[in-house]
């Protein structure tokens, strides 16, 4: 995900020559090669942590993050008007800075979750991860993947996702594992403007126009099947909570609940009346269980880096 | 903080704002000297501030033209940033530049509340001081600015958003 154009200053004669960047090559795009997020970052475990334990976990926060900030970013250029398109690409601008960082952890705790990749590869860990997974090995909750909709139906997602994540990161910060505190108390500053946001958006929708109204409760009912599966505790995540590193979603339920309840009320919306989406054979977005829209996906957001496995970017 | 190698580093410039040195915007937040060694911490302003890898450059390369041949940069989370750590010098150049710098950031103890009514700031307009300003959006062309309004004078301006 870091992103660079060749150095232009091996180029002799090039059109880019000094005019335009003057003497200083390094300022040709940004960065001129792969920046790592933790660069320097003390990265050993706590104690009494499974390392593959914690690398799933962080794969399961930085999925969430990753997956959510793909959808979001499928609204560039698209969004009902320039503002709004401005900020749905901050929201998934800051999902990705998070996903970047956590799944740069989750490799740094146990290489043996990153794909393995051809001998010479410059790949660095964060994109092998990002980019050379299947769907299967994907842990993000489906309320993540499921396709965009509608600005309304953005709208109820980001807030049912900010929400939970907000929560959880709060949370978090109290984690024995220094990396992902440092990650979550940078989080709780960039989320509390993604829910704001979402919340803000969705009294505006619910009282606005019948239309507007119609369209944030559609969007409502689509995603509120999902929205149990969010704070539903997996194995991991409790293992990770009792060793103090994590947090079990379901200990963020009624307070996510609460806040959900305050936006429902002031905009004078019913909660839909629809059932939890179930899992499969008791599997769900976090054991690697996702809908087809995920490998869709996946299809489109790892298609280039595929093709390249000993590509520098 | 004011050995030789610090001052050189101090003099670097956050890409995207340029009328701010790392210094200024806070993002620098030391520099040790091992040996031959520089190791330069910078801290991100969010975490997915695309300007990091830039910054990081910037501070290598300066370094080395001011002699020092070893230089790492090394990234450090903890405190994460804050706008409060924008220095006087840097608001002040922010403000001559035609953005508006941070109020003080929000200091919670506790769950962090939900706000529904747009962001309440007292600021004002950085090209003709005017108090009547109105919010147009709470994001803009930077992850750490939102977007105004100056009603007096019309003109749109940017807000260092605090954090």
């Amino acid at each position: 995900m870091s992103h660079s154009a060749p150095d232009p200053s091996h180029e002799d004669g090039s059109p880019y020559d000094d005019a335009l960047l003057g003497s200083d090559a390094s300022h040709w795009a940004f960065g001129t090669d792969f920046e790592d997020p933790l660069a320097g970052v003390d990265t050993t475990l706590p104690d009494g942590v499974d390392a593959r334990t914690l690398a799933t976990y962080c794969l399961m926060l930085a999925d969430d993050a990753l997956v959510a900030s793909h959808r979001l970013s499928e609204w560039c250029s698209r969004a009902p008007d320039l503002e709004e398109d401005i900020a749905l690409a901050n929201v998934a601008l800051d999902l990705l800075g998070q996903a970047r960082l956590l799944l740069a952890r989750a490799a740094a705790a146990d290489a043996s979750v990153v794909p393995a990749l051809p001998d010479g590869s410059p790949v660095p860990p964060e994109d092998a991860l990002a980019f050379f997974r299947e769907a299967h090995d994907f842990r993000n909750v489906r309320l993540g993947e499921v396709p965009n909709g509608d600005f309304g139906h953005t709208i109820a997602r980001l807030l049912l996702f900010s929400t939970a994540r907000l929560a959880l990161l709060e949370r978090l910060t109290a984690s024995r594992d220094h990396v992902l505190a440092a990650v979550a108390a940078k989080g709780v500053k960039e989320t509390t403007y993604h829910r704001d946001y979402a919340g803000r958006w969705f009294l505006t929708l619910a009282q606005g126009t019948d239309e507007s109204r119609r369209r944030v409760e559609a969007g409502l009912a689509e995603v509120w099947p999902l929205y149990g599966e969010l704070l539903r505790t997996h194995p991991v995540e409790a293992e990770v909570a009792a060793a103090g590193v994590g947090v079990d979603p379901a200990t963020v339920a009624d307070e996510v609940d609460v806040v959900l309840e305050q936006v429902f009320s002031v905009s004078g919306v019913q909660r839909p009346g629809v059932p939890p989406l179930a899992g499969v054979t008791g599997r769900y977005g976090r054991d690697g269980l996702h809908t087809e829209a995920l490998s869709r996906l996946l299809a489109e957001m790892q298609v280039v880096a595929r093709a390249h496995p000993m590509g520098q970017w | 903080m004011s050995s030789p190698a610090y001052a050189v580093a101090a003099t670097v410039t956050d890409p995207e704002m340029p009328m701010l040195t790392l210094e200024d915007l806070g993002v620098l937040r030391g520099v040790e000297e091992h040996d031959d060694a520089v190791v330069v911490a910078i801290t991100p302003t969010y975490s997915g501030c695309p300007a990091m890898a830039t910054m990081r450059d910037d501070l290598v390369h300066r370094l080395r033209d001011a002699g020092y041949a070893d230089v790492r940069v090394k990234v450090e989370l903890t405190p994460a940033w804050s706008s409060d750590w924008i220095t006087e010098r840097g608001r002040q150049a922010l403000a001559d530049h035609g953005i508006s710098p941070p109020g003080s950031a929000p200091h919670r103890s506790g769950p962090v509340v939900l706000n529904l009514l747009p962001t309440r700031r007292a600021i004002a307009c950085p090209r003709c001081g005017s108090a009547d300003v109105e919010l147009t959006s709470e994001f803009g062309a930077t992850a750490c600015k939102a977007l105004y309004r100056c009603t007096a004078c019309l003109e749109p301006f940017e807000h260092v958003k605090e954090i």
